[in-house]
């Protein structure tokens, strides 16, 4: 069983490390940080993360605390939490099941700063994992970000790398406003490195700027959490046939970068959405209109989305294969941008 | 050999009573005394965990805060209550503690043979009924009282005929419930929380917002403290921690939980009220809320105004159960139901519930009933579904403000005259904080981009750009009284 995580020196860190090392920080420097979720006693089931391990015993049971099945019910309590002043970090076993606690997130977390008038705020995070899982079915896989990211009031975090996870975990945390905190199954065991200055405890990253992952010129490769690692693969096969593709890791869906985006699209003139979420009202269809709004004259393609398939997600591993993006569509569509030249 | 391990451990339950309250180190021994008879652990006692799994705990049982984990305490202090120690023979464990076992097959009805009593402390007429079981109450408070209902019932009428005349967009009423709200605000203290539905504007008057804020907010101009954001009558002041009232019914149950339990662990000496109507108890909310207020020992009073009709649903139609108060058991919540037009009763209810709730750190269950007088809105005309009789007879006869004037005049508190110079003074106001407010500007569109986040993001300082701009070339088509 791990413990909390010692300082590392220099290296690696997975995002589980991360995650849960920066939650530890937090809760260090701010008394009035406390996790609650289900299951967080009872660690011995093996789908369940425990980003939150070693936390309880550490902090006790006031500030870790295990929840009755009612995510509308300890959504609420934290939310409720919230107003008078403390700062939750309320786990969903996955944003699936936020579903059940939808209203008190959109109408109340999301608006109550604005309709008080400034007198309540919500000082939330609503953590947890997000999208495809790897055969789990519809009710377990669905990605939420474009749902969330179109609610005005809550901002909208898609963490891919450890320092990602760290530095926008922590931001999150300290932030005033209501985050929804978009996690990822896959990544939480990938090892990336981390810098000195990613392990210091004050480190934290800006919410709302994306991050160009690789550089290039001929075409702009946009993409959140797991799908950034694969355009990072993509664009390494595009490499290979004289296409070098700019990739951003969009961080932050709400408030979107779209400064960083646009000025991308203006280097390089064409566009590759990537999401594994739904294509209707998705992510990428915002990141395209941006761009057709703001840099229409200087796109050489037309725009391309490339979403998972518009069906709930199948449990038959091969089935399920075929419905999300793979590295290859990634790289098709790239092609597809650079042979319509004029 | 069974019987025999069922007496050893009734023995040490003895003993560990004796020992008194040490906590986790009183089950241990509970557990190491059992395991010394008995090796198999088919019968080990979890209910006294509760299922958690000791091993993680391991030696770091005593760094818990001890309050937290008093349920576990309740539930040997429960077995100790409910099991009959003499019934050793008949006991049996099961998670969550002993239960006796009767070879009867009994289905517990699904009502009881009497409905539960409702407390009063003043007859239909204001007399006294009872002398001593109720919170004795002062002069002052008592005119405040009086002089409160007395407001927020000419309020409600005037602000009523207000929409009526297409002056405000939406009112809704308390007629009827006038006790309720005045009684529990008194009931409580300023620092205690309050998390409303939507029928209790009464607490934040008692609390000091003035008439002229609820007609700001009820216009929606420039001086309303929610910058004209929410529809009438959905106020909000932390100044007189009064949170915003919401639409979405019973979202304030589970948040009142979570504020209760802010309270908690800042170890302050108030409590949160908060307010639901009949109808509201049958949203998914109301469950969770009651459920984790219990295992949460969370210092909360919740408070149903148990009015008879949820706009057109009576209650007959909302659930089958001997109204609210019967639930509370259910979730291992004290409950009491009392006549909510008796305003003596609901601020001695309250102020006991409100002591229970912060000394002994449980949640209470307040079921106040009466009569929802008004329509459920401005958008309702109840006569649709219900007799004029039926209003009349609570508008008049069990009318809650009439049978507390009886009471203090009875104790020379109150006269007429007294009567005619605070109602004239009262509508004097209330026009007067109509006209002002009417003539109040409306917020600018500043107030439509702040407070969405916390600092304004650039995406929004860009759209009010552009807005400003549209304006300034369209000034035509932009309302003439609305400020840029």
């Amino acid at each position: 069983m791990r413990g909390i995580l010692r300082q590392r020196v220099g290296s690696y860190m997975t995002v589980h490390e991360a995650l849960n090392s920066a939650l530890d920080e937090e809760m260090s420097a701010d008394p009035n940080v406390f996790l609650m979720g289900e299951e967080y006693l009872c660690s011995n089931l093996h789908f369940l993360y425990q980003i939150s391990i070693g936390l309880l015993k550490k902090y006790g049971p006031g500030r870790v605390f295990d929840t009755p099945i009612t995510e509308a019910g300890f959504t609420g309590i934290g939310i409720g939490a919230a107003y008078h002043g403390l700062k939750p970090i309320v786990e969903f076993m996955t944003f699936n099941f936020s579903m059940q606690a939808i209203d008190h997130i959109i109408n109340s977390a999301a608006k109550m700063n604005h309709m008080s008038a400034g007198q309540i705020s919500v000082p939330i995070v609503f953590r947890g994992p997000n999208g495809a899982i790897a055969g789990a079915g519809a009710q377990h896989s669905h990605c939420f970000a474009a749902w969330y990211a179109s609610c005005p009031g809550l901002k909208v975090l898609a963490p891919y790398s450890s320092e990602d996870a760290r530095g926008l975990l922590k931001a999150a945390i300290r932030d005033p406003d209501p985050v929804v905190f978009l996690e990822n199954t896959f990544l939480y065991e990938e090892s990336f490195p981390v810098s000195e200055e990613v392990l210091g405890s004050n480190f934290f990253l800006p919410i709302g700027k994306a991050k160009i992952e690789r550089e290039g010129k001929d075409v702009t490769i946009t993409a959140f959490s797991r799908m950034v690692g694969y355009a990072l693969k993509a664009a390494e096969i595009l490499e290979k046939e004289g296409i070098s593709a700019e990739v951003i890791n969009l961080r932050s869906i709400r408030p979107l970068d779209r400064a960083t985006i646009n000025a991308s699209v203006r280097k390089t003139s064409r566009l590759v959405t990537v999401e594994d979420g739904f294509p209707q009202h998705g992510v990428g269809s915002e990141i395209c209109t941006s761009v057709i709004e703001e840099s229409f004259s200087s796109l050489d393609a037309p725009v391309e989305r490339i979403t998972g398939a518009d069906v709930p997600v199948p449990y038959n591993e091969d089935l399920e294969r075929k419905s999300l993006p793979q590295v290859e569509d990634i790289v098709r569509a790239a092609r597809r941008t650079c042979n319509c030249l004029a | 050999m069974a019987n025999w391990v069922i007496r050893s451990r009734t023995i040490a339950h003895h003993l560990n009573k004796k020992m008194g309250s040490l906590g986790f180190l009183n089950l241990s021994f509970w557990n190491s005394t059992s395991n010394s008879f008995h090796s198999s652990s088919s019968t080990m006692p979890l209910g006294d965990n509760h299922g958690r799994p000791y091993a993680i705990f391991g030696d770091s049982a005593t760094h818990f805060a001890v309050r937290r984990f008093k349920s576990t305490e309740a539930a040997r202090e429960s077995d100790t209550k409910y099991f009959n120690q003499d019934a050793g023979d008949q006991a049996l464990d099961f998670p969550g503690g002993k239960v006796e076992f009767t070879s009867e097959m009994n289905f517990i009805s699904e009502s009881a043979d009497k409905r539960v009593p409702c407390y009063r402390v003043l007859d239909d007429n204001g007399e006294l009924i009872v002398s001593n079981n109720f919170v004795q109450v002062r002069k002052e408070v008592a005119i405040k009282m009086y002089s409160d209902m007395v407001t927020l019932q000419m309020m409600d009428n005037v602000f009523y005929e207000a929409q009526r005349q297409g002056r405000i967009s939406f009112y809704l009423t308390t007629l009827g419930e006038e006790a309720i709200n005045i009684g529990s605000a008194a009931a409580l203290s300023a620092d205690d929380l309050v998390l409303p539905q939507y029928r209790e504007p009464g607490a934040l008057l008692w609390r000091g917002f003035t008439l002229q804020e609820f007609a700001n907010q009820c216009l929606g101009n420039k001086e309303d403290k929610g910058k004209a954001r929410q529809m009438p009558i959905h106020y909000a002041s932390k100044k007189h921690n009064y949170f915003a009232v919401s639409s979405p019914i019973a979202t304030q149950l589970p948040q009142a939980v979570g504020a209760a339990y802010s309270l908690k662990m800042e170890g302050e000496n108030a409590c949160v009220a908060t307010y639901i109507g009949d109808g509201g108890t049958s949203e998914g909310d109301f469950h969770a809320a009651m459920n984790f207020a219990a295992v949460l020992e969370a210092p909360i009073i919740f408070i149903c105004r148990n009015n008879g009709w949820a706009i057109s649903t009576p209650i007959e139609e909302q659930f089958r159960s001997d109204g609210i108060v019967v639930r509370g058991r259910a979730y291992g919540i004290r409950s009491i139901r009392v006549d909510g037009s008796d305003a003596l009763a609901v601020l001695s209810a309250i102020r006991t519930a409100r002591e229970m709730a912060i000394s002994e750190q449980r949640p209470i269950l307040v079921e106040a009933l009466a009569y929802r007088v008004g329509h459920h809105s401005t958008s309702d005309d109840s006569t649709k579904y219900r007799s004029v009789n039926e209003i009349e007879h609570w508008k008049t006869a069990r009318n809650p403000v009439n049978r507390f004037r009886k009471w203090i005049e009875r104790n020379g508190w109150w006269s007429d005259k007294d009567e005619t110079e605070h109602r004239s003074s009262v509508k004097k106001q209330l026009l007067q904080a109509i006209q002002i407010a009417e003539k109040t500007e409306k917020p600018s569109i500043e107030g439509l981009f702040s407070d969405v986040y916390d600092h304004l993001p650039s995406n929004l300082q860009e759209q009010e750009e552009q807005l400003r701009e549209t304006i300034r070339r369209h000034p035509k088509d932009y309302p003439s009284d609305v400020p840029v």
